[in-house]
């Protein structure tokens, strides 16, 4: 254990966890102005904005002797005795001549930059910035270059502070981006013929402090105070990262990570940030419909509720597949039903979307070839109700033949194409099935039943990642009208009360399934490992 | 904001004196306006105008909070940067904007579509104020009417027209991006 001093408060850290002057300083509280240090790149301590006052506490006779110089705070650790002084008058002019010199030649176009509102250099020049600007010369304009398939620079923008040119070189392991020129040249760019172009480069974006570096996909098409932030958790694959939707009037604009030591650090990739497009696709299914004599017939979903539940409950011989895209939620609560009616009924694990090797960034995170958010979940609640077990592709190939199951349910909520005339061939047998999905298929095409199901972010629930970790959410926005999310369609029809309640269903999972033992008492915001129970 | 800053003056609410306390001398010097106008009117003086008969003379048409108007620039494009923030000082919410890339090379951001409800407008300036290129103004124009609430949105075109037929009774306030600022 050691103290450091910080404006006068007493703060205490431990030795074995390395600090700098930044991070101790939160730790009590203080806010210390910076642009180049991120806590998931290198040191360089090159914009000057967190220059502080340090010195060292005697341990003999408790005298503190300080430092004549400045000191940037990220490059100065905060061991035991150090000192540091954070709002002198000092320190405060300091950072009004770093704020003062970056703003001499920032183009002063904040209405059309699209970091407007979340601007570290808007920010720190409102608190700790010149009342009025000095310079004769008022840049308006900024020169613009694409550097990138979804990223593009405006030039004149960007403080130098070099943290996405760190991110290329540590975190991907690229080097696309680089800096040209010196001095009071210096500018960001790429070699010629060789792009930005990598699995993760959207998080530049967040990394830049500044406007300089656009998102081709969100540039000018929302202000940022008119969006609002849900975590929620990407269902790419089965990494799980933690993710911030950000949503105006159920319209998402883009997804942005969210920091968890445990899961994805700072960083996602870009197959999740930019995979959102298809909850808003207009071809999605959003009517729930049943086939009479060749015709669909739209229906309610309360009348369907009761229909569907006397469908089951004259069931001989049902199968569940319950897919890898649901939450441990909604596959617990559409298993346990069905089992409920009939404690025999197969459950089956859906179809698992695979593609490519697992993608492991050094300091950063994995991309799993799994393209689904939930197996882990999906399987464990399967395992946790005891009985048979299936895959889909025994499922398929054996089953299907030999068991003469009359009613099966298919659970979907797939992104993309999964299923051909091959596999709807095989269902041939089944009188009644139910298929639950995005999008039209062959299989939906193919159904009795076709329930519109809800994407992911419309969902509320919890998935378990590759890593065992459970993460909860909340859903971000409400599905498309004609949709009500599967955890709620589940909760009426398992005849529940009133509305889902997902933290009081996830305590009863955790004391029927062994596995879930963890989540017992709630789940906190970065999630919890379920391995926790396993181990000890 | 600064607490220090020099462009922020910080006001306490005014002291009560003994006259004030009292009552009677600040109703006596209300009742006395009331009184100077009823004499003034009964002198012909009128104050109201019999519209539509008589027209009312605008005495500053630069501050007068008529039909909005979008300005065009030296070279007759829209003015308007997209920037929202007419948008987010609106407070009856009654600006859309769908902001593109400029088809310009010396532009960044340019309005796709700019459309004011007329309707839900209250007229009261917000968006002049907060324009940082003014783009957006009031005009002296008071005579809104229409026939039907769709008639009343008034999208980019008719925003721009309303400025050529306004545009040499009301000169612009500013021509360059950013002298405003």
């Amino acid at each position: 254990m050691g103290t450091v001093i910080i404006d006068g408060q007493k703060i205490e850290i431990d030795d074995d966890q390395p600090l700098n002057g930044i991070e101790a300083a939160k730790l009590a509280g203080i806010d210390i102005p910076h642009f180049c240090w991120h806590p998931g790149l290198s040191v360089v301590a090159s914009c000057r904005m967190c220059l502080v006052e340090t010195g060292r506490t005697d341990p003999k006779t408790g005298e503190v002797s300080m430092l004549p110089k400045l000191v940037p705070a990220c490059q100065t650790p905060a061991t035991d005795g150090t000192v540091f002084l954070t709002n002198s008058d000092k320190v405060k002019a300091a950072r009004a001549m770093v704020e003062e010199d970056l703003l001499v030649r920032h183009p002063i176009d904040c209405p059309v930059c699209d970091k407007a509102g979340e601007c570290h250099l808007q920010d720190y020049h409102f608190l700790h910035g010149q009342p009025e600007r000095r310079a004769d010369i008022k840049p308006f304009h900024s020169r613009r270059r694409d550097v990138g398939r979804s990223i593009t620079l405006f030039v004149d923008r960007c403080v130098m502070c070099t943290r996405c040119v760190r991110f290329c070189r540590e975190v991907t392991q690229t080097s696309e981006l680089m800096v040209v020129n010196r001095g009071a040249h210096e500018e960001i760019d790429v070699f010629p013929g060789f792009p930005l172009d990598n699995r993760m480069s959207g998080n530049v974006v967040d990394l830049c402090p500044v406007g300089a570096l656009g998102d081709k996909d969100f540039l000018y098409s929302q202000r940022v105070w008119f969006m609002t932030r849900h975590a929620h958790v990407c269902s790419g694959c089965s990494t799980g990262c933690s993710v911030f939707v950000e949503e105006n009037q159920d319209r998402i604009y883009r997804i942005k990570p969210r920091e968890n030591p445990n899961v994805n650090r700072w960083w996602m990739c870009d197959e999740g940030r930019y995979g959102w497009k298809h909850v808003h696709d207009r071809r999605r299914l959003v009517q729930p419909r049943y086939r009479d004599n060749q015709q669909w017939v739209g229906i309610e979903w309360a009348e369907a509720t009761n229909r569907l539940n006397a469908v089951l409950r004259s069931a001989n011989n049902p199968a569940v597949v319950l897919s890898p895209h649901m939450t441990v939620e909604q596959a617990y609560l559409l298993a346990t039903h069905v089992r409920q009616l009939h404690p025999q009924a197969a459950l089956v694990l859906g179809y698992i979307p695979l593609r490519s090797e697992d993608t492991a960034f050094p300091n950063g995170l994995t991309i799993r070839g799994e393209k689904c958010p939930n197996r882990r979940g999906v399987q464990e609640v399967a395992n946790g109700l005891g009985g048979e077990i299936t895959s889909w592709d025994a499922f398929l190939e054996r089953r299907l033949a030999k068991e003469q199951y009359d009613v099966v349910w298919i659970a979907g909520g797939y992104k993309k194409d999964w299923n051909g005339a091959l596999t709807v061939e095989k269902f041939s047998g089944v009188d009644t099935l139910i298929v639950q999905e995005l999008f039209a298929s062959p299989l939906t095409d193919r159904a009795d039943w076709q329930l519109p199901a809800a994407a992911s972010f419309e969902r509320s629930g919890s998935f378990v990642s590759e890593s065992s970790r459970l993460q909860s959410f909340v859903r971000a926005l409400r599905p498309p009208q004609g949709v009500m999310a599967e955890e709620q369609f589940y909760w009426q029809l398992a005849g529940r009360e009133g509305l889902y309640n997902g933290s009081q269903l996830i305590g009863e999972i955790a004391r029927a399934i062994p596995y879930f033992e963890a989540a017992v008492d709630g789940v906190p915001e970065l999630g919890v490992d379920l391995r926790v129970n396993q181990l000890a | 904001m600064k607490s220090g800053d020099h462009d922020i003056k910080w006001l306490d609410d005014p002291k009560l004196g003994i006259a004030e306390r009292l009552y009677v001398p600040l109703i006596l010097s209300g009742l006395t306006t009331t009184f100077r106008h009823l004499v003034n009117s009964l002198r012909g003086r009128y104050v109201t105008v019999s519209y539509p008969e008589e027209e009312p003379q605008i005495d500053n048409p630069l501050i007068y909070r008529g039909v909005h108007r979008l300005n065009r620039d030296e070279r007759g494009r829209v003015k308007c940067v997209a920037c929202f923030m007419c948008a987010t000082a609106c407070p009856a919410h009654c600006i859309d904007i769908v902001a593109s890339e400029s088809p310009w090379p010396d532009r960044d951001k340019y309005p796709q579509s700019f459309v004011i409800d007329e309707l839900r407008c209250i007229f009261c300036g917000m968006c002049e104020e907060a324009c940082p290129v003014d783009a957006i103004e009031l005009t002296s124009l008071y005579n809104l009417t229409g026939r039907s609430r769709e008639e009343m949105v008034f999208d980019k075109e008719k925003l721009l027209s309303v400025f050529d037929r306004t545009k040499d009774q009301e000169p612009m306030q500013s021509t360059q991006p950013g002298e405003a600022v």
